[in-house]
């Protein structure tokens, strides 16, 4: 078996309280497939649960998250300085990670004095010039000025410059855009390709916004409290979906095409969002699922392949069809590997 | 309604934050109508003014801020010269405001009913105890919600729920004008469509006009009926929904539109590069030519007006209105 770059074991993790914020989640990512791949789902899908858990800063309450076949509870001190490096992450704001009293630079000088990776400031300046200039920004207009002298677009290119610096081999990205005004989003998003396609880092887009998650990524992953509804290829599922849930998103999505009437995709009741109505054993979905089935408020259904080879769902509509063997959901990231002519 | 037909005509308007650090220009020559039952999106960047905008309409800019100049018709009513007091009976009454963010405008440890009731009783409606129950009751109903919610503090409703409770405060008592500073920024898609079409059925119903801020297009498309762009503190376009998408006309609007994430375009990123100039002084010249990649020599000299170059299209660039000079 060859080594994964990630591994997430039958992840689960319970808040205080109980809220089960992700539900026995595995997948692994190809270390030498690499690809984009989106988090999406409503707010407390566990989405964001699931990102700080690959970065370390969340213990699983079961299971395990493995990096390059070792396991992030028990990573010796040189290899926790290793995977820090390897594995980065962007956030959502972009005002709130810089330090207002200092120059912009800060953010970058402090990884390259932390992992040693120049004493000189010559090298160190051309470091960061080239990790600007990968993001398409412009060293002269951007290094020596203050975070408010920048746009928020800047800003958080800035940021995934900062990343990229340090050569990552993964990249955690929540919500990257949600933040930067609209016709901002393109370049950053630009960027996050360009990191992926040019230096081959994989990305795990967290978000809620399909409409960007379909631009950019490969694969996408739908969560709803913490289960996959559906996995797989972005264009089968965002084109054509096939878990009611997944319907209900994708109808749901305002497309800036006039021809295109909101909402009228959509052939399932709206009920609205109510814990109350939550299955414990069935499927989570089912309170809201204008399909609902007795045995969907019962058991929960496996993940089968509806039609293609390029998804799973996780939904008794299609129980006719082969069910995915065993647990790991990485399968579907590899389906289709192939350069896709943009 | 005044004589034009218009609910809402605003004119040549001028708003400023004079700070320490100086003078910012947050709205320069600012005009538009909207006419009764009309649906007005107004987009822009952050900083453009769009914000400020807003809360000149509703009397409600506070130093440092000033409105420098202009007029701000409501119906028959210049709001630009009424006294605070006077504009107190407007706001809420005639022009409504559905906030941003639904989680942090509602008050913690008062029930929705109180929060409901609280307009009514400033704007001396000299309504009945069992009238203005009635007329909570109506406006939940109204905003789909169950009527036992009057009596729940907001820590009990869901992000949609507490949304639509501020709108149930918005249109209790029948605004001509709805002021909706990107109401779903913060929900979901599923709920976010569910709001906007509660927003939308309402408004219909009521008769009111709309004015939606935001800078996400797709829910533009969707839902309103002509867009205003701002950019710098100027409107920069204004027109129908339709010919803004389909042929714009400021390079800013173009570009803003070629931008946007379609299903048909994956793959495609085509950002705005630069940024917005700082609004430290009043514009001599054309506000977007630093990224305007069909500036001429004209838009380094002189101010565009906003003008109607198409039936019912109005921009302010020089590249249309070369026969002026």
């Amino acid at each position: 078996m060859s080594e994964h770059l990630l591994e997430l074991n039958n992840v689960t993790k319970i808040f205080k309280g109980g809220t089960v914020a992700l539900d026995n989640i595995s997948f692994s990512v190809e270390a030498d497939s690499p690809s984009i791949i989106s988090v999406a789902g409503e707010s407390g899908s566990g989405k964001s649960t699931l990102g700080l858990m690959i970065l370390g800063f969340l213990r699983p309450t079961t299971g395990s998250v493995v990096y390059k076949g070792g396991n992030l509870a028990r990573l010796s001190s040189s290899e926790r300085v290793e995977f820090r490096k390897e594995v980065q992450a962007v956030f959502q704001d972009p005002f709130a990670v810089y330090n207002p009293f200092y120059k912009v630079d800060h953010i970058m000088e402090v990884p390259i004095a932390n992992f040693k990776m120049t004493n000189s400031r010559t090298e160190a300046r051309e470091l960061m010039e080239q990790a600007l200039i990968s993001v398409g920004l412009r060293p002269e207009e951007t290094l020596g000025r203050f975070p408010h002298q920048l746009s928020g677009g800047q800003r958080q290119r800035m940021a995934l410059a900062r990343a990229l610096l340090l050569r990552p081999q993964l990249l955690i990205a929540d919500e990257p855009v949600s933040m930067v005004d609209a016709s901002l989003r393109a370049t950053i998003l630009e960027a996050i390709d360009k990191l992926n396609k040019e230096l081959g880092i994989t990305v795990l887009y967290i978000t809620h916004d399909l409409t960007t998650a379909y631009h950019v990524s490969d694969y996408i992953l739908i969560l709803y409290r913490g289960s996959i509804m559906e996995v797989g290829d972005v264009d089968s599922i965002i084109r054509n979906p096939k878990h009611p849930y997944t319907q209900l998103l994708v109808g749901s999505i305002p497309w800036p095409d006039l021809d295109r009437v909101w909402g009228e995709d959509i052939a399932v009741i709206d009920i609205e969002e109510d814990t109350s109505i939550e299955s414990k054993v069935g499927c989570k979905f089912s309170g809201r699922c204008p399909h609902v089935m007795d045995r969907c408020k019962v058991s929960r259904p496996h993940l089968y392949w509806p039609d293609d080879n390029n998804r799973v769902a996780s939904c008794y509509l299609y129980d006719d069809q082969p069910v995915l063997h065993g647990d790991d959901v990485g399968t579907l990231f590899k389906s289709k590997k192939v350069a896709v002519a943009r | 309604m005044n004589d034009n037909g218009y609910v809402l005509r605003v004119e040549n308007l001028d708003v400023q934050y004079h700070t320490d650090a100086g003078t910012v220009y947050a709205n320069s020559q600012v005009s538009f109508n909207l006419k009764p039952g009309e649906r007005l999106g107004l987009v822009g960047e952050s900083g453009s003014g769009k914000s400020t905008l807003a809360l000149a309409i509703l009397g409600m800019i506070k130093p440092p801020g000033r409105i420098g100049g202009g007029e701000i018709w409501l119906e028959n009513t210049d709001l630009v010269k009424l006294p605070e007091e006077a504009i107190r009976q407007v706001r809420g009454r005639q022009v409504s405001m559905i906030p941003q963010g639904a989680m942090n405008s509602l008050n913690p440890v008062a029930r929705i009913k109180d929060q409901l009731i609280d307009g009514m009783i400033d704007h001396e409606l000299g309504l009945s105890r069992s009238e203005m129950n009635r007329m909570v009751r109506e406006a939940l109903e109204a905003v789909e919600l169950d009527p036992q919610v009057a009596q729940m503090y907001p820590h009990e409703l869901s992000g949609g729920m507490k949304q639509r409770a501020c709108i149930a405060i918005a249109i209790a008592m029948n605004p001509k004008v709805i002021i909706a500073d990107e109401p779903t920024s913060a929900l979901d898609v599923v709920t976010q469509r569910q709001v906007m079409q509660t927003i939308g059925h309402l408004q219909a119903q009521l008769g009111s006009a709309v004015i939606l801020i935001g800078h996400d297009m797709g829910l533009m498309a969707q839902f309103v009926d002509r867009i205003a762009v701002m950019y710098a503190g100027k409107l920069v376009e204004l027109g129908s929904v339709k010919d803004t998408f389909t042929h714009p006309m400021h390079p800013y609007t173009q570009m803003l539109i070629s931008s946007l994430p379609r299903l048909e375009n994956k793959g495609t990123f085509n950002g705005i590069p630069g940024i917005t100039p700082l609004l430290r002084e009043i514009p001599t010249d054309c506000v977007f030519n630093s990224r305007c990649p069909q500036a001429i020599p004209i838009c380094m000299q002189r101010v565009p007006k906003l003008l109607e170059h198409r039936p019912n299209q109005w921009a302010a660039c020089h590249l249309y209105q070369s026969e002026e000079n």
